[in-house]
């Protein structure tokens, strides 16, 4: 791991290079997450088998689902507003709020998944299925990783060892995370809300 | 709980030849955020009141787009700062984020997935 206390560095245009490269990633990221969003899209309503969106899924569990992923946004901006305060009590009880947020919802999937797998639906059971469970796969995938860097900074700062500038790290992990919300509203809207058409070749 | 002490390390102190911290200059409060928050929760009650809503077809779609595009506004614009933040992190943001939608908007179009 490199020294956390190297000198700060930063590009020709006066931007700190840490941030940048961390827009450049969240940008790549975009495509990522497009790719996938597409391809559920131009599969859906293709699937000659069931379970169908129709069969399997619950908008008021998803919902609370989301909420809960909105209120870990929350909270991680209200850690990153005590770091700068310098209030570091308080932005560590945001950031365990903020990974407990999280982690509800990466329990929400895992028994939303568990629950379609019971129903018949699987990675290989059907388009559907497949773009479904890749998409929101990947998804939870980047969540799981947003809470293991909240808890390495909670852990890092009860070490003392974050940089003389804490609200730097807790601003970057921030991002990423807001990123990941960003994504599960598209996600939310275009696989869960926007009703899917009937089943390849019913009438 | 107590407040840890953070340790400084004397070489990274800022130095005169550094220059200057690209900080966001402007930084809401945290009851902005919580007001921004409560926003981003009515638009998602909304999302779902339209999902169950007797709107169908293109109407539909529009109007829970229309939701999505506004809370994405906000988060990126709000929580991850981009409002108040350096424009050319929001110009490198934008050509990942139009771009990506560019590219797979063409793609869907290519498909001819909204064809009926």
């Amino acid at each position: 791991m490199s020294d956390i206390h190297a000198p700060i560095e930063y590009t020709s245009t006066g931007l700190r290079s840490t941030k940048l490269a961390m827009w450049l990633f969240l940008a790549s990221e975009c495509l990522l997450f497009g790719g996938l969003i597409t391809a559920y899209v131009l599969y859906r309503g293709q699937s000659t088998t069931g379970p169908y969106p129709q069969d399997v899924f619950d908008i008021g569990y998803t919902s609370v689902s989301s909420f809960v992923l909105l209120a870990s946004s929350l909270t991680m901006v209200l850690s990153h507003n005590a770091a700068l305060a310098r209030d570091y009590a308080r932005m560590r009880l945001w950031l365990l709020g903020t990974a407990m947020l999280g982690l509800c919802f990466v329990g929400g999937q895992v028994f939303e998944f568990t629950s379609f797998v019971r129903e018949g639906l699987t990675l290989h059971t059907n388009l559907f299925g497949s773009t479904f469970f890749v998409l929101t796969g990947f998804h939870g995938v980047h969540v799981t990783v947003g809470v293991l860097m909240l808890l390495i900074l909670v852990a890092f700062s009860f070490r003392g060892s974050l940089s003389d500038d804490p609200a730097f790290p807790v601003e970057m992990v921030g991002l990423y995370w807001h990123f990941v919300d960003i994504v599960w509203i598209v996600i939310f809207t275009v696989v869960y809300l926007i009703p899917a058409p009937p089943p390849h070749g019913a009438v | 709980m107590s407040s840890t002490e953070h340790r400084t390390d004397p070489d990274t102190a800022a130095r005169p030849t550094d220059p200057p911290e690209q900080h966001v200059a402007y930084h809401p409060s945290a009851r902005e955020y919580i007001r921004v928050g409560l926003l981003l929760v009515a638009l998602t009650c909304i999302e779902v009141m339209l999902s169950y809503s007797s709107l169908s077809g293109t109407k539909l779609v529009v109007a829970l787009f229309a939701c999505t595009i506004i809370k994405f506004v906000l988060v990126v614009g709000y929580f991850m700062h981009l409002k108040f933040d350096n424009g050319r992190f929001s110009r490198v943001f934008a050509l990942g984020a139009i771009g990506a939608f560019t590219l797979y908007a063409v793609v869907l179009l290519m498909f001819r997935v909204w064809s009926g």
